[in-house]
């Protein structure tokens, strides 16, 4: 890559180190002189917080294992009552973790949508943007698990509706959706057994995501980063290194997302969390609305809007395999929404649409929406919200590539950003 | 001369192959009990059958029971909603099978073939959309527009034969396997 420079180590240890594991070499290369567009703005910060918060959610869950126990019996008491009043500062570890997850999703989100509207997925990163995708699901799959482990009512049926969604293939072979139910559950229902895998796996999985965020970055410094204008660095003028540039400015916004962060925590640890789960799990009783964690409501809201039950589940799992298609997707030449006037309308409709069908899925399945007079019910609004949410990807990206007139491109990345400086010391 | 080389090289081949299928037999059958142990264990399927005394149910009333770590939903029905269960033509059911586990598999969801005795309906509590515990109707608290049982997670409504009306819910409610051991008392399982 241009501008990299060459490692040379200083001391005597550190070159027989270079010799024999060439780590520091590695360190060097991709965390110091590594080098960055140097127009990279503020929505590039999210990468580094995301990797933050996994070490956070690792640091803090390993803590609370040493005083959880994943019993159905005492599970629920070992969280309430041993974690929240008896271990020491147990409570803070716990609110760490627990508004963590959700940061840890608000940061992915925001990261997720800076893909999206930069193009960052086109070639030559298309890999780079399937692995991303997959620790998402690895994410998913993780803070579903660990939503169980408290054991309140809405962990427990939170369990049985999602792991029921299995359920669903009885209807292409029969019995083989319930077989894989009770062998999920290793019961006839929910219940210890789960419990106690989920906690293993809750466990495993964090592990399993560090593994793949290392093929994430790995991907990542291979063709370099993309950057807000969406052309590619074409020499030493365009980049800068890593450090101390994006290190410093990285640090700066995790400071900042950590004042947030901490304002959940002291201020208002349970805003993410749902009251119901303060009620021990009880098989015979289902809470009058059983919603997931805010973070999945979208998708929640295109399952309900489905009347059928195998087709509801077909929907829910094609919005999240449609992201893997994106790179493909995408028709146009031109990466970044900055110069594609027309998607960049239809990407913030796109996002709005997004909190919308989250909106829809946090109220009840008989929810409507009274407008002049007239009751629409929310679940066609959620059924509209969906048609766009695919109409999106599967119609408007290959379709609005091939018909947009799109903004003249700058010619280099310097250019660029020295007009923009020109201009402000103009105006000054 | 090529015949001092090959039968070396199928020795090897032999070997390859050889290594190759043990190597793949082996694997399926280390892996299965990787697989199997999620499966209940035995101490799960263990589980006693339970009988309950139905005498203290009123008539409109539904008592809730647990089997196999699911509500088990027992209704003495009114002769009303008897008649009612038994009004409904198959034709306008969603789910024709009887989902009953005491007669044949395929026998038709008639209101006849969901009981043993019209006053006792005896169901399975969990909604076959997902796995919710649904909400009994009662004159005091309508639930849904069937008279049995609505799903308050996704909306699934449910006659007085406890067999699915509206919503997302494929299937009837299940029977479970159950007996009349004396006038008023059965065992399920
Ligand atoms: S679980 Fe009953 S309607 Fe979905």
């Amino acid at each position: 890559m241009a501008g990299h420079t060459k490692y040379v180590p200083g001391s005597a240890f550190t070159r027989w180190l270079d010799t024999r594991l060439p780590i520091l070499r590695l360190a060097n290369e991709n965390l110091v002189t590594y080098p960055t567009p140097r127009n990279l703005n503020f929505w590039y910060t999210f990468g580094g917080i995301l990797t933050f918060m996994l070490g956070i959610q690792m640091l803090t869950g390993i803590v609370l294992a040493m005083h959880y126990v994943p019993n159905g019996d005492l599970a629920f008491a070992s969280v309430e009552q041993r974690i929240m009043r008896e271990v020491n500062y147990g409570w803070l570890i716990r609110y760490i973790h627990s508004s963590g997850a959700s940061m840890f999703f608000l940061a992915v989100y925001v990261h997720m949508f800076r893909g999206l509207y930069y193009g960052s997925y086109k070639a030559p990163r298309e890999v780079l943007w399937i692995l991303g995708v997959f620790i998402y699901l690895l994410m998913v799959m993780t803070a579903f698990f660990g939503y169980v482990l408290p054991w309140g009512q809405m962990s427990f049926w939170g369990a049985t509706v999602i792991t029921s969604l299995f359920s669903a293939l009885d209807q292409v072979i029969p019995h083989l959706g319930t077989s894989i139910t009770t062998w999920l559950w290793g019961d006839f229902a929910v219940g210890d057994a789960t419990l106690n895998r989920f906690f293993s796996l809750h466990y495993l999985m964090p592990f399993v995501i560090a593994g793949v965020v290392g093929l994430h970055i790995w991907a990542l410094h291979v063709p370099g980063n993309n950057n807000p204008l969406g052309i590619d660095a074409k020499g030493p003028q365009d980049f800068v290194p890593f450090h101390p540039y994006y290190t410093v400015k990285d640090a700066f916004y995790l400071v900042l997302f950590l004042i947030v962060y901490m304002a959940f925590v002291f201020y208002a640890p349970n805003f993410f969390g749902n009251p119901d789960n303060y009620i021990q799990a009880n098989p015979l009783v289902t809470p009058p609305d059983i919603v997931p964690e805010w973070y999945l409501l979208p998708f929640y809201a295109m399952l309900r809007s489905v009347p059928q039950k195998l087709l509801g589940v077909i929907v829910m799992g094609g919005a999240l395999v449609t992201l893997l298609f994106i790179p493909w997707l995408d028709s146009s030449k031109v990466r970044s929404c900055r110069f594609r006037p027309l998607m960049k309308q239809l990407f913030w409709i796109f996002a709005a649409d997004c909190i919308l069908l989250g909106y829809c899925g946090s109220q009840s399945a008989d929810a409507a929406w009274n407008i002049v007079g007239i009751d629409l019910p929310l679940v066609w609004v959620a059924r509209l919200a969906t048609l766009y949410y695919f109409g999106f990807f599967w119609v408007l990206m290959p379709w609005v590539g091939r018909i947009e007139v799109t903004a003249p491109l700058p010619e280099s990345i310097a250019q660029s950003v020295l007009a923009r400086s020109v201009k402000t010391e103009d105006a000054e | 001369m090529a015949n001092a080389i090959k039968p070396d090289a199928t020795r090897r081949d032999f070997l390859f192959v050889a290594t190759g299928a043990a190597a793949a037999v082996g694997g399926v059958a280390a892996v299965w009990p990787f697989i199997d142990q999620m499966n209940p264990s035995s101490a799960v399927l263990a589980m006693a059958s339970i009988e309950v005394d139905l005498s203290a149910i009123q008539a409109g009333q539904q008592v809730i029971f647990k089997w196999r770590g699911h509500p088990l939903f027992v209704r003495r029905r009114t002769p009303k909603e008897i008649a009612e269960a038994r009004a409904v033509s198959l034709n306008d059911l969603v789910d024709r099978v009887a989902r009953n586990a005491n007669i044949a598999e395929n026998a038709p969801a008639s209101d006849e073939n969901r009981v043993i005795k019209p006053e006792w309906l005896v169901l399975v509590g969990v909604c076959t959309h997902l796995g919710c515990t649904p909400t009994v109707s009662t004159p005091q608290s309508p639930q849904g527009s069937y008279g049995g049982w609505l799903c308050h997670c996704h909306g699934s409504d449910y006659d007085t034969a406890g067999r699915i009306r509206k919503g997302p819910a494929p299937q009837n409610l299940a029977v479970p396997p159950y007996a009349f051991t004396g006038p008023t008392k059965i065992k399920i399982g």
